[in-house]
């Protein structure tokens, strides 16, 4: 049996500066948005010319007054990213671009991808998955208040704030751009991070019914310990695939499955760390659920 | 616990059978009707245009603002009562009224059978919202009234939006209302969106109007820009003939000149209509107006009744073959504003499925063997019982043609890590069961049992989290909250019929087997 219950005040303070700096990360240093929260042009461009690089597409967009651009490569040699702000774009700036383009670096290239997302759109987007975020984290709080008891709802919202918080922080320290498919992660993240959360919660009060006399210090340990198999075989075979994804699946998915990657890492430790010393501080004891049960 | 019937065995393996032909479907082409179904991919997948349009109700607004003005001056006309000050003041309708009549107008407006502002029963409101302010009335659109215009905008604007489309004919487009101002129109398989674009960035109002210098015209002249350089012209407001009157435009060489040319045919009322403006005004220039701007103003030379014209202009043949496409499938009722536009081309879109593939048996190789390291004999149940699952997905979204998209891939691969905890957990407390129990099958049995609260309260999370993800995610993201739902259905469905029976199975003949995990 490992101890975990002796390190739950320090990993309490690890998990407390590290929310604390995510906090201050979001708010000084802000997310940096893609063009589907900030509206703009993205586009994903390929050429076969291996003379053209970074710095060369740089120039020649520069040429092109479109405010700020931002090139970068993108995956595989000769495929760049290439965005910027310009909100009201015509319906033919795309092909002006390619036209000035084929001027500058010649006619050896191909746009793969084109994104514009207007300045109304973008806001709404970037409100509606703040909505979907909330919303979430709202029916988890409901599910398991209804189906626990408040001690417990407690601690596994507080596990999953910390989960959402410092994943958008490591995003933030590294400037990872958040797009839609960066809500769809942190949404499921919150699933993950509720299961798991709730696994280890149901031994909880199996054992706060079977046994009277040992304390909720103790007995979080040993329901800790006795689903721990469990929570370790489910999380490396879910980091597996999320890994396969990040290595094999392409460029699009690689903020996606790493935001999946430290959503379930986080998922999982903050269960223990998070989680069940929540249990311990509001001393829940077999009082605790008993007298729901007579209610 | 540990027996199952015949009929369920069968009936399992029924359902078993059924699923995986269906899933199977996507890699057959055959033409029975039943087993033509198949997983759609989405735009990020075999490539294409996703464009979203909104609608600019504005003009529109003002424009039925200057039609009620004018019908409200009949209307009151009609009942004999004198007003004043009858006019536009931005946006709504302001006139006064002598006070004995107040009180009727005020009638007029309010009453249920108005016919000059109409009640809408099912909005329970009239058209206009009215302020009276002693002898002055001022009318407004009512919330309703303006949701009327756009309703009926957008009904117009996806028509026009729809048959430009068609002309350009790409691949099976799909063109549909986004909210009450907004068209969303897909194009899969095209990947440069240009003209499509250009195309219904215009809103294709044509008139026919004669140039002037009079700048005292009886109707009202303005200064219009020619399109193609920066000459002007002086142009009557009075429409002669509008693009409504035309029955069918079509690019065209003209023999003589050598240029190209839209040609043009009107309907009977045109017809008669430019006949007499082209035999009373040989030697006047007339202009050919697009959208605010002067295609063309060729002098006439000679009388035309015959119903059939053409338009010259600076144009390529595809320009010309443009123009006559917008005049054939008619005006936009108000112009369109593309908001958003995402474009994948199909090679892109090829490497994403392979790339989506690559990983999905990467991943599912890694998690089976993994599985089997760890649980042996259960863990070959458990990776028969993943196999199977995945057939299930794939089935059921064949069956309901969902869209796949590309976090849709990402989301079967997390299905993939995810499925196998339900088992994990019920193998984990099987093993628990064991350190207390002798009895195999007694252990296997509690096993299941108790191991039932935290599956369903652990499914159940993921399972809320896809479903908000279904109602507020777009595009894509909606793929990948399909597939994960899909996903917890079928895995549990596989974990409880598929798994169980197996396990049992296995127990039943290892009742006395020491070390059963």
């Amino acid at each position: 049996m490992i101890n975990f219950n002796k390190f739950y005040k320090l990993f309490n303070i690890i998990s407390f500066i590290l929310m604390l700096s995510s906090i201050l990360l979001l708010s000084v240093k802000g997310l940096n948005f893609g063009v589907d929260f900030k509206g703009g042009t993205l586009i994903e461009l390929r050429t076969t010319d291996n003379n053209i690089s970074v710095t060369t597409l740089r120039k020649s967009f520069n040429e092109m007054s479109l405010g700020d651009v931002n090139v970068k490569k993108f995956g595989k040699e000769n495929d760049y990213l290439i965005k910027f702000e310009k909100k009201d774009i015509e319906p033919n700036t795309i092909e002006k671009i390619k036209v000035d383009l084929k001027n500058l670096i010649g006619d050896t290239f191909d746009f793969r991808r084109v994104e514009n997302v207007g300045p109304k759109v973008s806001s709404e987007l970037l409100k509606s998955g703040m909505i979907a975020i909330i919303v979430s984290l709202a029916a988890m709080l409901f599910y398991i208040w209804i189906r626990f008891e408040w001690q417990f709802s407690l601690g596994a919202i507080l596990a999953l704030f910390h989960d959402v918080i410092i994943t958008l922080g490591f995003f933030s320290l590294f400037s990872l751009e958040i797009n839609l498919s960066i809500v769809a992660a942190v949404l499921t993240i919150v699933g993950y991070s509720m299961n798991d959360t709730v696994v280890i919660f149901d031994r909880v009060r199996e054992n706060l019914r079977k046994f009277s006399d040992i304390k909720i210090y103790e007995l979080t340990n040993i329901s800790i310990n006795e689903t721990l198999s469990r929570t370790i075989i489910t999380s490396v075979t879910t980091l597996l695939a999320l890994l396969s994804i990040y290595i094999f699946g392409g460029e699009i998915l690689k903020g996606f499955s790493l935001a999946m990657i430290l959503g379930v890492i986080f998922g999982t430790y903050s269960s223990i760390y998070i989680a069940n010393p929540v249990l311990v501080r509001l001393r829940v004891s077999q009082k605790t659920i008993i007298k729901e049960d007579i209610d | 616990m540990l027996y199952f019937s015949k009929f369920k065995i069968i009936t399992v393996f029924l359902i078993s059978v059924f699923f995986i032909i269906f899933a199977s479907s996507n890699f057959l082409n055959t033409d029975n009707s039943l087993l033509s179904k198949k997983i759609n991919l989405g735009l990020d997948l075999q490539g294409g245009s996703y464009l979203l349009l909104e609608i600019d109700n504005e003009p529109v607004e003002i424009k039925k603002l200057q039609n009620s003005t004018t019908s409200i001056r009949n209307f009151l006309k009609d009942k004999n009562i004198n007003f004043t000050d009858l006019k536009l003041v931005e946006k709504s309708i302001s006139f006064n009224v002598e006070s004995k009549d107040a009180k009727n107008v005020e009638e007029f407006f309010l009453d249920k059978e108005s016919e000059i502002n109409p009640y809408f029963n099912q909005y329970k409101s009239h058209k206009f919202d009215l302020t009276v302010d002693g002898n002055n009335f001022l009318l407004k659109f009512s919330k309703y009234g303006l949701i009327e215009i756009k309703n009926s905008s957008q009904d117009q604007a996806i028509e026009i939006v729809r048959r430009r489309v068609d002309e350009v004919g790409t691949n099976e487009p799909n063109i549909l209302k986004r909210g009450s101002d907004r068209i969303l129109v897909e194009l899969p398989g095209l990947d440069d969106p240009m003209r499509i674009k250009s195309l219904l960035g215009k809103t294709a109002n044509l008139s026919f109007r004669l140039v002037t210098e009079n700048a005292n015209d009886n109707f009202g002249v303005e200064k219009l820009f020619f399109e193609n350089d920066d000459g002007e012209a002086l142009v009557s407001k009075r429409i002669i003939l509008s693009g409504e009157n035309l029955l069918d435009a079509q690019p065209n060489m003209n023999n003589q000149t050598n240029q190209t040319v839209v040609t043009f045919t009107l309907d009977r009322v045109g017809a008669k209509r430019f006949g007499k403006v082209t035999s009373t005004g040989i030697g006047k220039r007339l202009a050919i107006v697009l959208d605010g701007k002067i295609i063309s103003a060729p002098v006439i030379q000679d009388a035309i009744v015959s119903g059939n014209g053409q338009i010259t202009g600076n144009f390529t043949f595809q320009s010309a073959t443009d123009l006559a496409l917008l005049l054939r499938s008619g005006a936009l009722p108000a112009p369109l504003k593309i908001i958003e536009e995402r474009t994948v081309g199909p090679d892109l879109g090829q490497d994403s499925i392979n790339a989506g593939v690559i990983a999905l048996i990467i991943g599912f190789v890694l998690v089976i063997i993994f599985m089997f390291y760890k649980y042996k004999m259960f863990g070959l149940i458990a990776n028969i019982t993943l196999v199977l699952n995945l057939f299930f997905l794939v089935a059921i979204l064949t069956i309901f043609e969902a869209t796949l998209t590309l976090p849709g891939i990402a989301g079967i691969i997390l299905t993939v890590g995810m499925a196998v905890d339900a088992n994990v957990l019920i193998f984990e407390r099987i093993k628990e069961e064991l350190l207390k129990e002798k009895n195999n099958i007694i252990a296997f049995d509690s096993g299941y049992i108790k191991s039932k609260t935290a599956i369903i309260d652990a499914n159940i999370t993921t399972l809320i989290s896809a479903i908000i993800l279904f109602f507020m995610g777009s595009g894509p993201i909606k793929g990948f909250s399909i597939t994960l739902a899909v996903g917890i259905l079928t895995t549990l469905f596989s974990v409880y019929f598929i798994s169980r029976l197996l396990t049992a199975l296995y127990v039943i003949k290892n009742k006395e087997k020491e070390n059963l995990i």
